[in-house]
């Protein structure tokens, strides 16, 4: 479907929005994105400003973050480029959000290797917690969007929801992240089953003897050759 | 300048030559999409792929790859014919074929490059994807279906137009074209962005479904909405003229056209005087040309006859209009509608003499009252180029968007006789150092620009920096001719007789004689006129017309005149047996030859020559410029105001009204 997700409407959203500026806080950081970029190149900053921008709106609207039209206008006049540069940018990455999405934004892979490994049932658990795709829940809490690969395959399934990854899902430890979620605190990040990083699932099993230091293998590798 | 082989024929090209234009100078043709030669490169449509060793065992964009010594490269190779073959069907894949009833049918580039690259039917089974309209402006049409995402339209309104509001939203499978929020894309040059277009996606909107391009005339001619000499094809059929597109002259308009020359000539069968009248009893009458003849004859002028030129006129008709004058014992002839009247007695100071083409060489540029983006669309373009080769621009007068970076020195004349030190310092090193002067100032401080010319060192053996703008099609021409006086239009003001050659921007109520007006558009000189006699318009006669650099340039006859309207010339010659003062030509090569042997510079096309002696004028200027002659871009002149599409352009584009679209 090649239609443009619904851009909510103009006037509302400008009267809401149009007054949009910097909090201390971002502008502060804003000053500092811009220094990393020599004069006449503040076009660069157009994807860090945009995410600071989408922050801030989050923060006052208590959501993940969107990014409203007025708010991508601002991004361009702090860079001085043409509005419809700006908005080319915020329309290409789909980590800006174009309308409102909710307190947390659950965003479930649906690519191959996640299919393989059982996002169906994130997908239930999702449903099941009330989320639908596309759609905010009622209280305003969860957003949900099926999205392509996050490049997490080797701990699939997985989800990522606002600034953390939460992986080796299945049906309960999804429920359980949203169920945490859902009462206000902070569901542990990362892998569901334990596992360290995307290590083999029951722990290493080769190059052991570098899991916790680092170890120098030449010697032995050399022997075994030789042998 | 790297030498390589195309298809086995050796060939030269310059230094940063592609591969591309390599094959180009071998005489092979390369299919391309987002190719073109006066934007960026963007290479992203993959049609123009060849074989190319050394290099990788693969195809590759000639577009976008460089020429480079003992390249072969090959465009024939079956390995070429079937990537072309590739990428022609991936392009189809989501394209309407929707031929039959798109405007674009029939001058379509994918049309013609599918008959040879096409496979007869399509393999794809899966639903096409479907792009919602996107609303551009009164000017473009968009069916963005069929859009292949060349981003030709998006890179022209960028680099050339200046106005960066189309642009493509959304990526992969959902990317489409736009203008910001779909608003309506505020450029005059909107309309070229429909020639760009390789496919139907952009088209003309005043011209949906008018036409089938093959069945069209097509007429070479020269524009007259403004004083550039836009080199035009008017495309008509039987009596009417359907649209009117730019022809290539790199030395005037490249291949670029703004929107009036373009979409105005609707206003061709609009509004038109296609009978004499009389004016009886305050009230215009229709009458017979003899009754109209007669009435003029009547007249009793004592040798006190005048003739105005109007903007749009061509110079046989003002050399027709002269040669009566004259013949009658007047002298007074005036140009300058609005009552300018700077001194002409040397043409070269009143002319742009770095030439439309010189001005993208310029290294420094000054402007002094001047809104070239509606006074010379083209010459902004210019100057836009201009400024990515490292111009520094900096003008005088009341601040306006002129689609680039501008150093405004306030709108005080005064400034001219004491430029501050940044202008100094840029003009000092430069070597082909530009003024260029525009309506607003040529009254006021035609002299103090002058004095520029020393102060700022603006001629040189090889390069004359000192340039004016005019609005008018007519005036230099009308120059050459002697349409000027000393006082400017005042002069005339007391004549007995005077003749309005579609003279519609004249203060009527200053001439209190006999007005007679001949024109082709009810506009606002036929509402003052005692006599009204029927011409032509620039698409119904063939003219010459001079350019605002001097260029004299031939325009060819499209259509007929409506009704009883006549070529001007030949107005003038009846009228003359008429009034007892029979003009000495029957025809128009007879009145040309005439017009050769009164004026010879406008005998052959090309620059006329125009020598630099500039008046010594007094070299101070004072006051302020208050504002530039040009109102509203869209309504200049009585063709434009008689055309719809035009007066929407106006409301939407100048005065902010915003019309909602019918669904289609
Ligand atoms: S609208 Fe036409 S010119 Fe613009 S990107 Fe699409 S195909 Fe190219
Ligand atoms: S497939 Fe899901 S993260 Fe790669
Ligand atoms: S013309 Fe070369 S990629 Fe489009």
């Amino acid at each position: 479907m090649a239609d443009a997700p619904a851009i909510p409407d103009e006037a509302e959203v400008r009267a809401r929005w149009g007054a949009f500026a910097w909090s201390e806080d971002s502008q502060r950081k804003a000053a500092e994105i811009l220094g990393r970029y020599p004069a006449g190149r503040q076009q660069s900053a157009s994807i860090p400003l945009l995410d600071l921008a989408q922050r801030q709106v989050g923060a006052e609207t208590k959501t993940q973050g969107w990014l409203p039209v007025p708010v991508i206008e601002f991004v361009a006049r702090q860079i001085g480029v043409p509005y419809m540069r700006v908005y080319e940018v915020a329309t290409f990455y789909t980590m800006f959000n174009l309308a409102p999405v909710g307190r947390y934004h659950v965003q479930v892979c649906g690519t191959t290797p996640c299919v393989l490994a059982g996002s169906d049932d994130v997908f239930a658990a999702c449903k099941n917690h009330g989320l639908s795709k596309g759609r905010t829940t009622p209280d305003g809490l969860f957003t949900l969007t099926e999205v392509e690969c996050m490049g997490n395959c080797s701990n699939a399934p997985m989800m990522q929801i606002n600034d953390d990854n939460f992986e080796d899902l299945d049906y309960d430890s999804t429920t359980r992240v949203l169920e945490t979620l859902a009462r206000g605190e902070t569901p542990k990040a990362g892998s569901q089953t334990g596992r360290r990083s995307s290590e083999p699932a029951g722990g290493p099993t080769s190059l052991t003897a570098m899991v916790n230091e680092n170890h120098d293998y030449r010697g032995e590798w050399n022997t075994a050759h030789a042998g | 300048m790297p030498k390589l082989k195309v298809d086995g024929i050796e060939v030269e090209v310059p230094q940063g030559a592609t591969v591309l234009q390599a094959c180009e100078a071998a005489g092979k043709e390369i299919p391309r999409f987002c190719y073109h030669e006066r934007l960026s490169i963007a290479g992203n449509c993959r049609m123009c792929l060849v074989e190319v060793k050394p290099g990788p065992p693969k195809p590759q964009a000639s577009c976008a790859l460089p020429a480079a010594d003992n390249q072969e490269v090959f465009t024939t190779t079956p390995m070429v014919k079937h990537a072309r073959e590739g990428i022609m069907e991936f392009l189809l894949i989501n394209h309407p074929l929707d031929c039959p009833i798109c405007d674009q049918g029939g001058e379509c580039d994918l049309q013609d490059q599918s008959v040879a690259y096409g496979r007869g039917q399509s393999r794809f089974a899966e639903n096409k994807r479907a792009v919602t309209e996107k609303y551009m402006g009164p000017i473009v049409k968009t069916i963005m279906t069929r859009c292949i995402q060349c981003t030709r339209c998006v890179r022209f309104a960028e680099e050339v137009a200046g106005v960066e509001e189309i642009g493509a939203i959304y990526r992969g499978e959902n990317m489409q074209i736009t203008s910001y929020l779909e608003e309506a894309v505020q450029s005059e040059l909107s309309g070229n962005t429909v020639d760009l277009c390789p496919v139907g996606a952009l088209t003309h909107k005043p011209y949906a479904y008018e036409y089938r391009p093959w069945e069209l005339k097509k007429t070479l001619t020269i524009d007259v909405h403004d004083a550039l000499g836009t080199n035009i094809r008017l495309d008509s059929r039987g009596r009417q003229v359907l649209r009117a597109l730019p022809r290539v002259n790199e030395d005037v308009n490249e291949e670029w056209a703004h929107d009036k020359t373009r979409y105005a000539v609707d206003g061709l069968v609009r509004r038109r005087l296609d009978r004499p009248f009389v004016r009886k009893d305050g009230k215009l009458v229709p009458v017979s040309w003899n009754e109209a003849f007669a009435a003029i004859a009547a007249v009793e002028h004592g040798g006190s006859v005048a003739a105005v030129a109007g903007d749009l006129v061509d110079c046989e008709t003002m050399f027709a209009a002269k040669t009566l004058v004259t013949a009658l014992g007047g002298s007074r002839l005036e140009g300058r509608q609005t009552g300018m009247d700077y001194d002409t007695s040397s043409l070269g100071a009143v002319a742009f003499n770095s030439t439309i083409a010189g001005t993208e060489r310029a290294d420094a540029i000054l402007l002094v009252g001047t809104n070239l983006r509606w006074e010379a669309p083209l010459v902004n373009t210019r100057i836009r180029k201009a400024i990515k080769r490292g111009a520094k621009v900096f003008a005088i007068g009341p601040e306006t968007e002129l689609t680039y970076k501008v150093e405004w020195l306030g709108d005080d004349l005064g400034v001219l006789s004491d430029l501050p030190q940044a202008v100094l310092q840029a003009f000092d090193g430069a070597e082909r150092p530009m003024v260029i002067v525009g309506p607003a100032a040529l009254a006021g401080a035609h002299g103090a620009a002058l004095g520029l010319v020393d102060t700022l060192g603006l001629v040189k053996p090889d390069w004359n920096g000192f340039n004016v703008i005019h609005l008018a099609a007519s005036r230099m021409g009308g120059l050459m001719l002697g349409y000027a006086s000393k006082g400017g239009i005042a002069d005339l003001h007391d004549a007995r007789l005077t003749f309005f050659l579609g003279a519609d921007e004249v203060d009527y109520t200053r001439f209190d004689g006999f007005k007679v007006y001949v024109g082709h558009h009810g506009d606002r000189g036929a509402h003052h006129a005692d006599v009204v006699l029927p011409g032509a318009t620039y698409a119904e006669k063939p003219g010459t017309y001079v350019n605002l650099e001097g260029r004299v340039q031939r325009g060819e006859r499209a259509v007929f005149p409506p009704g009883d309207a006549r070529e001007d010339w030949a107005v003038f010659r009846a009228l003359s047996d008429a009034m007892g003062a029979t003009l000495p030509f029957d025809s128009l090569p007879a009145l040309r030859e005439e017009m050769y042997a009164a004026v010879p510079a406008l005998r052959h096309p090309g620059l006329a020559n125009y020598e630099w002696s500039p008046p010594s004028l007094g070299t101070t200027a004072t006051g302020r410029i208050e504002g530039y002659p040009i109102q509203d871009f869209y309504l200049t002149n009585a063709i434009c105001r008689a055309s719809p599409t035009m007066q929407r352009c106006s409301a939407e584009l100048v005065h902010g009204e915003s019309f909602a679209e019918a669904a289609e």
